[in-house]
């Protein structure tokens, strides 16, 4: 565990990202604030989930680029353990940029704490600037009704929404595919409690058959595709815009279904070879059957 | 050039003032606000009096700081409506009768509001949100909307109209050095905004290079990048105190913390930061004072008060 710790300052120097004497960027991404999530979602992603990447590779290095997946999981276990990939994983480093939902600027902490390792609203001012700053937006188009996915649904896809896609046309973004499995199982979803969640000002509350949606320690996999480049402006016409969503939306279903193969029982121990970058300080033995 | 600029005896009026009369302009104050020694013409009117038309009827500025807009922390009620919307269409009507050539009107960078669905970066297109959770701010986003329709109303006199971010410097003055002023600052619980400032001198040196260049239209003026509050407060030497929403709300304007109205909560617990671009590239308006540097001289100024002599 020491090694993740010493290895998320070493990172986070590798980060492209213009730190000023305060330790913060111009969006008030703050180095500090991400040191210490890194390290809490090193422990995650490494020990706790035990974590696979595949395909890696297939995010850039450099650049813009919009990392486009499923929900999986009725809390942002999904979003924090891609995060932590393009952290841990991915060569240089990178810091993938979530679209928060909106209720979380209003919550004390969660608001602060969001908006210091960089991820903001999800508006499109927000989007539009950050790819044209070159930086990586990770994006989850089924929104809040993802995340609200239950237990067996957790391998299908909601419906996406089309404003990735016109965002991606209008900053010529390449997308980047993933499917994420494992989520569905972490927090088996039985329920939604939307009228409680209502009261605390959150869209819904998930219930697991052991009660609160503490996230169990289930075997995760990221699944990443090859980049998806379409051609276009942002201006076309809804079925120019849904025929590729639609696209992009059968290869991420593609890689869910990629993983399930190799996913073997509901905690997911994987049996293929592995192929995850920078995968040496990972322990040697699966666990977690 | 002769510049009239009401509004003057302000601490940021009498900055901008002292500047263009070195450069060598003639400079002509209006102002109710005593300027004692005061080294420009100045004349004690009302701006929205007849006595003001005459100064322009006499004098014939060729530009126009319009400088005296106030905000809620300054003058509470009506008045501020009657001073920030008669005053301002008072000044552009005598501009339009009088032939002013170029009129600046000096405003602010909140008229965009703070909220949780605002953006960061807003671009000058951008319409003012979140004036239901703060009515005190109607007047001047108003200002600001009827200075600008100078630009197609009045074709034949230049209009600027700025949106300049919070000021920081020697002279203490505004709304952020106002807030840092006590030795705790209070913030809310969970929140710490990023803040925008610009050091004072940037600010006059905005306005100066506007008069210059006199670029056409609306345009956010914006210095160094944006500071988490808590960061401000640390820097200028203040201890932060941070209080649940609920209490600061009942707790603001005692105990020696700073008086704000209720919706001024807001803007301390999200974020107003402005896309400062389009006025750089219409002026090439560089910053000169950096961050750390308009922290220190308001903090060499107002030091943070040294503890009570009771313990």
């Amino acid at each position: 565990m020491a090694s993740i710790l010493s290895d998320v300052d070493e990172r986070l120097s590798r980060l492209e990202i213009p730190f000023s004497r305060y330790g913060t960027d111009p969006y008030g991404v703050s180095r500090k604030h991400l040191a210490f999530s890194m390290k809490a979602l090193g422990i995650l992603y490494r020990y706790y989930f035990g974590v696979r990447a595949f395909g890696l590779h297939h995010v850039p290095p450099r650049g813009r680029a919009m990392l486009i997946g499923n929900h999986s999981g009725g809390i942002a276990v999904d979003g924090a353990m891609v995060i932590a990939s393009c952290f841990f994983d991915l060569e240089p480093p990178r810091l993938a940029q979530g679209m928060v939902e909106k209720f979380m600027a209003e919550v004390p902490f969660a608001s602060l704490w969001t908006s210091r390792t960089g991820q903001f609203t999800g508006l499109p001012e927000h989007a539009v600037r950050l790819l044209e700053d070159d930086r990586l937006l990770m994006v989850f188009p089924e929104g809040a009704r993802g995340t609200a996915k239950l237990f067996r649904d957790r391998h299908s896809l909601v419906n996406f929404g089309t404003g990735f896609m016109r965002l991606a046309l209008k900053t010529k973004t390449p997308i980047i595919p993933f499917g994420f499995l494992g989520g569905g199982e972490a927090v088996p979803t039985v329920m939604n409690l939307y009228g409680i969640g209502k009261l605390f000002g959150v869209p819904y509350i998930p219930v697991t058959p052991y009660g609160a949606a503490f996230p169990l320690p289930v075997r995760l996999q990221i699944h990443y595709g090859p980049p998806m480049v379409f051609s276009g402006d942002g201006t076309e016409e809804d079925e120019v815009i849904e025929g590729y969503v639609d696209e992009v939306k059968r290869t991420i279903l593609a890689l869910v279904d990629q993983g399930r193969q190799q996913r073997k029982g509901l905690l997911g121990r994987v049996t293929t070879p592995r192929e995850r970058i920078g995968a040496s300080d990972v322990p040697s033995k699966e666990g977690g059957s | 050039m002769r510049v009239l600029i009401p509004g003057i005896s302000g601490a940021m009026g009498r900055l901008v003032a002292v500047r263009l009369k070195e450069a060598g302009h003639e400079v002509i104050g209006i102002d109710r606000r005593p300027w004692p020694n005061a080294p420009v013409e100045m004349h004690d009117v009302d701006i929205r009096k007849r006595a003001a038309e005459d100064v322009f009827r006499k004098r014939r500025p060729e530009a126009v700081i319009h400088m005296a807009t106030v905000t809620s922390l300054v003058v509470p009620g009506e008045e501020r409506y009657r001073i920030n919307l008669g005053g301002t269409r008072a000044v552009f009507d005598h501009c339009r009768t009088y032939g002013v050539e170029h009129t600046i009107f000096v405003g602010r960078h909140t008229y965009y509001g703070a909220g949780s669905d605002s953006p960061l970066f807003h671009t000058e297109d951008e319409p003012p949100m979140a004036l239901q959770s703060f009515p005190e701010l109607a007047d001047l986003v108003a200002a600001d909307l009827y200075a600008a329709t100078a630009l197609w109303r009045y074709p034949e006199l230049t209009t600027t109209v700025l949106r300049l971010v919070y000021t920081l410097g020697a002279s203490g003055h505004g709304t952020l050095a106002t807030f840092l002023r006590g030795p705790r600052v209070p913030t809310l619980l969970g929140f710490d905004p990023l803040f925008q400032f610009i050091h004072e001198y940037d600010f006059v040196s905005a306005i100066c290079l506007t008069l210059e260049k006199r670029p056409r239209g609306v345009f956010n003026v914006a210095g160094p990048q944006p500071v988490p509050l808590s960061v401000i407060i640390r820097q200028t030497g203040r201890h932060i105190l941070p209080l649940p929403e609920l209490l600061v709300s009942m707790a603001i304007g005692r105990f020696g913390l700073p008086k704000l109205p209720k919706g001024a909560l807001e803007h301390i617990k999200h974020p107003v930061i402005v896309d400062g671009s389009a006025f750089k590239q219409a002026t090439a308006f560089q910053h000169k004072f950096d961050d750390a540097e308009a922290m220190r001289d308001f903090r060499e100024a107002f030091p943070p008060p040294v503890k009570g002599a009771k313990r």
